[in-house]
């Protein structure tokens, strides 16, 4: 071929000249330059924008924080060594204020000798989640899960242990009562079961709880509750109000569901009246209502009070999340139940429930972020949240009088890493959840 | 304690609990702790250190009776309130006396069902401006934006006073101390009106208090002083005479520094009496004799706790003026302890 | 099929009220009912025993009550000589307002991020996820409280606008000579008239002639404006050639409203710097332009996502199939894309704006005077009066949340897919 080729034509080139790499505007940074930050003249003129706010930004606070300092006893000893180091006349970061108050920012005025109580009921959190989040944890662990609150709560306030014990008591005896009563008399067991547990605390408790110190004294220091503050505070409202709204949650979104026009009518009213009025009407009921709703002379400490709201306001939009997770079933999963014979509490017990609250673990981390954001509201009840709170607080020592930017930044980063990490778990568990029903 | 309110609160439905609370001074001696409402943070008045040890001219008048009450100064639990929960805190038995610099009004006496048992200190809404903005007199105001606490006596003796002037001015609100000081360091009002006293101590944490002054016009009465519930009168007797120990302390010259020499008894038998060296004034407000000696002791006499927390020598450095012993051309008249 | 097994025709017994499916859940309604009648009783005894011990009664007559304070921020005229329900009124004005402002913000801040966060360029797209991610995972009060500062510690006072008499030079000068912020207020123009008409007065607040006129001449050149393109569309419908309406449009909706606001005189008062503060213009307060701020940038970032993912939920053969069929992209957009990606963004959207008016209640952290400030706020501390007070704003509260859902649900229903 080649030869025929050669004879017919004057030139023919029998060699390949190298591969030229492509054109300068097709390859390597410009092209990804072009492709990507100026591909029209809208795109220009965005990215020309976006590049200038990035410029202003950094030009107006960069020096702020390359200015930092770290040591200093006040405000104005950290102006003194800005003014030495760097010059007069230039702003800087003092950061000395966080490293001065780090401690309460974390913790409030809890006990210093205590901390390690509250630290551990953090990591522990971590041990009782990991079972409820991870399949691949050992079940055994939801054992450990369950006596998990009941833990921290003796963990976090000190005192006697029993009557913790007493609250898991009451627990178990219902349950009890509920596999004894399930078989007689189908659909009232749970009353019977809340009755005897209520019974039980009501009734038996105390004198128990008395007789069982006196015989075996298990007790930590007592930290008392106008001792919680900072993140301790946010993050025990939040999460005690995420645990304790769970079964009062789950409660509604069944009523809700329900066939039972009162008791659909009753949970409807219950979920749209707390979703209705904002969270800070709610505080102001824990602060100055709830004592008229409870039989004169009833005392309660505020953060009581308050974790009370908060678990209510928690349980209506809880409801709702769980509710989305029922109504997300196939139909077929209620019907399978129902051939199968089940009642109803066995049907959502055993079947409904643990599917329904699987998928709507996503929706109950993002309550859960909302609930964490709003405890910096109880700062308008007299609570030391981390925010305002705190910060207040520190700002009232003439030392650090007059420090606004250092404090926030430093709560907003905490906040943002701790909310910023979960919404991400909760985004990767919405990825696997959506592929396990493909 | 939080074990008994939790059980409390699973029981509270099944108990009938009658008419409680009645008798406030049965119900701290067996808590074992005096729940004292204070400021949220008031430098010299209430204010939390940095390891949230409470101190201050209200805090001293907590721990005096507590240390009349319970014998140890130091038993107390503060409850921080602010100007919207203060009055609710105490009519629901959340703390047994509110020691947070409040205006004794005669609505608050009646209608809002408070017992204010004296005056620890006799104040007046002022006004503190800018040196440089040129004012020297409230009167000149006319138009100005004015940075003032919610909740309290002063917006309404405020708009009295600029209606009784015919004068209009922009409210700013805000909702704690801490915010109004934020407000008018930076310009955003021209003013900022408080009481004198609160004015004073607010102006001595600024960086340059030489350039703020406040004005000489005191638009109002605030006599501050503790309050009770209505209707335990046994009890408000209690937090009554308390406080009048401290200030007739003053008065007789007992002090922290000389008081165990008197209490061992002096010729002046109404110092006899106040530190129960004779008589039985304490079995007549249900204490001991020693409640009196007890009180003095746990921050020293009215001037000794004015001196430590808002005198001349603090950084807030208010004159005692109005506040001196009426043998000094002051208000501070104690009841004779007889 | 008939009934396959004939009910036991034996009498009513007790026990088939438990064993009985079909009476079960009647009981479990009567044991409900009483269990909750008993809570509620239970509640109501104790409030009233509480009050007896207190001394206090239940009832609404403080309302009426002079109330005594000032509010800086008002719609309606509004005096220390009102009432407290008058104040009430202000508060719930001032909530309503701001809540309205802060949706429509909002709105336009999350529809732009959202869809510039898809945008194929790749700085705008990361820079509107560090908006997103940095505004949702932090607390609407951390914001609120930083929005502030930087309005009060950077903003210039006032009196920095003061002309120096030697210099006849301003230390700050005003935007377009007529805005000018400060760290209390921005001060803006106010819309005046030279021939004004007057005002009717109505017990909430009067009600300007001028406003009314010139809102009516808008809506009949709109309603004008709609037959001429509906004319037009029958004329395109018959001959195939659409007549140019444009100019008729632009006549018809701009002539006669400016022909009114000339008649009326109206020109704007340019705020000016008198004594410690500006006058003649309008001062709009930093509280509310704070909050204001805030709360549409807070819940932007939400709708944002929303937005987002209501575009992505449409499949990408939606566009392909517009494409395919000759539709141009613009219509692409406004007749396929929208309209079904409406649906799935119209739902959690309501939920955000009924958020966003409940947060408009931290307001109390810069001193905005929303409802929760007035009569939650002064009035309930003036008077006392905290049961009625908080009860009372509870139900405005949530008569506010019921009406926007409902009026929401209203549309979500209209722009519903229709399934036949």
């Amino acid at each position: 071929m080649s030869e025929t080729h050669a004879q017919t034509v004057a030139y023919v080139r029998d060699t390949m000249l190298p591969e030229q790499p492509p054109p300068a505007s097709q390859a390597g940074v410009v092209r990804w330059l072009r492709e990507n930050l100026f591909s029209g003249p809208l795109n220009t003129v965005l990215t020309l924008a976006g590049v200038a706010t990035i410029y202003w930004l950094v030009g107006h606070y960069y020096g702020w924080f390359a200015r930092s300092v770290w040591n200093a006893g006040s405000l104005a000893e950290c102006r003194q060594i800005i003014a030495a180091t760097w010059g007069e006349g230039l702003s800087g970061a003092c950061w000395a204020v966080i490293r001065d108050r780090w401690h309460q920012y974390l913790f409030g005025f809890y006990p210093p000798a205590l901390y390690w109580r509250p630290v551990l009921v953090f990591v522990l959190l971590f041990v009782a989640l990991a079972p409820v989040l991870f399949s691949a944890f050992p079940r055994r662990m939801l054992l450990f899960s369950a006596i998990y609150p009941v833990l921290a709560i003796w963990l976090l306030w000190g005192g006697s242990l029993w009557p913790e014990v007493m609250i898991v008591l009451g627990v178990v005896l219902g349950y009890l009562a509920l596999r004894l009563l399930e078989p007689r008399l189908p659909g009232f067991a749970i009353f019977g079961a809340i009755g005897v547990a209520l019974a039980f605390w009501a009734w038996g408790a105390g004198p128990l709880a008395d007789a069982l110190r006196a015989l075996v004294p298990v007790s930590l220091t007592p930290a008392a509750s106008d001792r919680f503050g900072g993140f301790l505070l946010a993050i025990t409202l939040g999460v005690g109000g995420i645990v304790m709204s769970l079964p009062l949650g789950i409660m509604l979104a069944l009523g809700r569901q329900s066939d039972m026009f009162l008791v659909k009518a009753l949970s409807v009213c219950f979920i749209e009246f707390i979703r209705g009025v904002p969270l800070i009407t709610l505080l102001f009921v824990a602060s100055l209502l709830l004592n008229y709703f409870l039989p004169p002379g009833t005392q309660f400490d505020i953060i009581l009070r308050v974790m009370i709201l908060v678990t209510l306001f928690a349980a209506a939009y809880i409801a709702e999340v769980v509710r989305g997770g029922l109504a997300a079933l196939p139909r077929g999963q209620y019907e399978a139940a129902d051939s199968l014979g089940l009642d109803y509490w066995k049907a959502q017990r055993l079947i409904i429930l643990p599917q329904a609250l699987k998928i709507s673990i996503p929706g109950i981390v993002s309550t859960f972020i909302g609930m964490f954001k709003d405890t910096t509201l109880v700062v308008f009840v007299g609570l030391f949240d981390p925010l305002k709170g705190i910060s207040d607080f520190v700002r009232a020592d003439f030392a650090w009088k007059g420090i606004y930017w250092e404090p926030y930044i430093f709560v907003g980063v905490i906040f943002f890493l701790l909310n910023f990490g979960m919404s991400r778990y909760s985004m990767y568990l919405e990825n696997r959840l959506k592929r396990d029903h493909r | 304690m939080k074990t008994s309110v939790f059980l409390g609160t699973l029981t509270a439905a099944g108990l009938a609990a009658g008419i409680a609370s009645a008798a406030t001074l049965d119900d701290v001696k067996a808590r074992g702790e005096l729940n004292c409402g204070v400021n949220t943070g008031l430098v010299g008045f209430a204010a939390p250190d940095a390891n949230g040890n409470w101190s201050g001219f209200d805090v001293a008048v907590c721990k005096a009776v507590a240390a009349a009450v319970l014998g140890d100064g130091s038993k107390v639990k503060y409850v921080p309130t602010t100007g919207q929960t203060r009055f609710t805190a105490l009519a629901s038995g959340e703390v047994d006396m509110l020691a947070r610099n409040s205006t004794w009004t005669f609505s608050r006496d009646t209608d809002l069902k408070l017992d204010f048992i004296g005056v620890n200190y006799y104040d007046g809404q002022g006004f503190m401006v800018r040196k440089d903005l040129g004012v020297s007199s409230a009167k000149e105001l006319d138009g100005a934006s004015i940075c003032i606490q919610t909740g309290t006596t002063t917006e309404l003796n405020l708009a009295d006073y600029f209606k009784a002037n015919n004068m209009s001015y922009q409210p700013i609100a805000i909702d704690s101390n801490a915010e109004g000081e934020q407000q008018y360091i930076a310009g955003a009002c021209d003013a900022y009106t408080t009481d004198a006293s609160g004015l004073a101590a607010t102006r001595a944490a600024f960086a340059d208090p030489d350039n703020h002054i406040i004005l000489p016009e005191i638009i109002s009465k605030e006599p501050l002083g503790p309050a009770v519930r209505h209707g335990d009168s046994e009890w408000g007797d209690i937090v009554r005479w308390t406080l009048n120990a401290l200030i007739a302390a003053e008065e007789y010259g007992v002090t922290s520094a000389n008081i165990e020499e008197l209490s061992k008894g002096t010729q002046n038998p109404e110092i006899n009496r106040l530190l129960g060296v004779e008589g039985d004034l304490g079995k007549m407000i249900g204490l001991d004799n020693d409640w009196g000696k007890r009180a003095i002791l746990a921050g020293g006499n009215y001037g000794e706790i004015f001196a430590a927390t808002i005198g001349e020598s603090t950084p807030i450095g208010l004159a005692r003026g109005l506040n001196a012993q009426w043998t000094q051309g002051g208000l501070l008249y104690a009841p004779p302890f007889r | 099929m008939t009934i396959a097994s004939e009910p036991p025709k034996a009498g009513f017994r007790l026990s088939q009220l438990i064993y009985d499916t079909r009476y079960r859940s009647l009981t479990i309604q009567v044991i409900v009912f009483m269990l909750f009648m008993a809570g509620a009783a239970w509640l109501v005894d104790n409030t009233v025993r509480n009050l007896q011990v207190l001394g206090k009664d239940f009832n609404f007559g403080f309302l009426s009550n002079r109330a005594g304070y000032d509010i800086g921020q008002m719609l309606i005229p509004y005096t220390n000589d009102s009432t407290h329900g008058r104040a009430l009124l202000v508060g719930l004005t001032n909530t309503l307002w701001i809540s309205f402002l802060g949706c429509v913000a909002a709105t336009v801040i999350g529809v732009f991020v959202g869809v510039l966060r898809l945008s194929r360029n790749w700085l705008i797209a990361r820079l509107m996820t560090v908006y997103v991610e940095i505004f949702r995972n932090v607390p609407l009060l951390l914001w609120i409280l930083v929005i502030l500062a930087i309005f009060t510690e950077t903003m210039p006072a006032p009196n920095a606008y003061k002309v120096a008499p030697d210099t006849g030079v301003a230390g700050q000068e005003m935007l377009f000579g007529m805005i000018a912020p400060t760290n209390r207020y921005t001060a803006i123009p106010a819309v005046e008239f030279a021939n004004s008409l007057g005002a009717i007065a109505t017990p909430l607040a009067p009600l300007s002639l001028n406003f009314l006129l010139i809102v009516a001449v808008l809506i009949g050149s709109v309603l004008v404006n709609r037959r001429l393109l509906a004319r037009a569309r029958r004329i395109q419908e018959a001959t195939g050639v659409r007549p140019v309406t444009w100019w008729q449009s632009l006549l018809v909706l701009v002539v006669p409203t400016a022909a009114v606001l000339v008649a009326l005189g109206f020109h704007l008062s340019v705020p000016e710097l008198r004594g410690f503060n500006f006058a003649g213009g309008t001062n709009v307060s930093n509280s509310f332009v704070v909050l204001w701020l805030a709360l549409s940038l807070y819940t932007g970032a939400f709708i944002a996502e929303i937005v987002r993912a209501g575009i992505m939920a449409i499949s990408r053969g939606q566009t392909e199939a517009a494409f395919a069929l000759g539709l141009r992209p613009r219509r692409t957009m406004s007749l396929v894309i929208l309209p079904q990606a409406l649906r799935v963004i119209v739902p959690p959207l309501i939920s955000q704006f009924l958020n966003l008016t409940k947060n408009s209640s931290l307001a109390i952290a810069v001193g905005y005077m929303d409802l929760r400030g007035t009569l939650g706020g002064i009035t309930l501390n003036q008077t006392g009066r905290e049961l009625e007070a908080i009860l009372l704003m509870m139900l405005i509260y949530l008569a506010i949340s019921l009406t926007i859902s409902g009026v929401m649900n209203v549309y979500n229903a209209r722009v519903k897919l229709k399934e036949r």
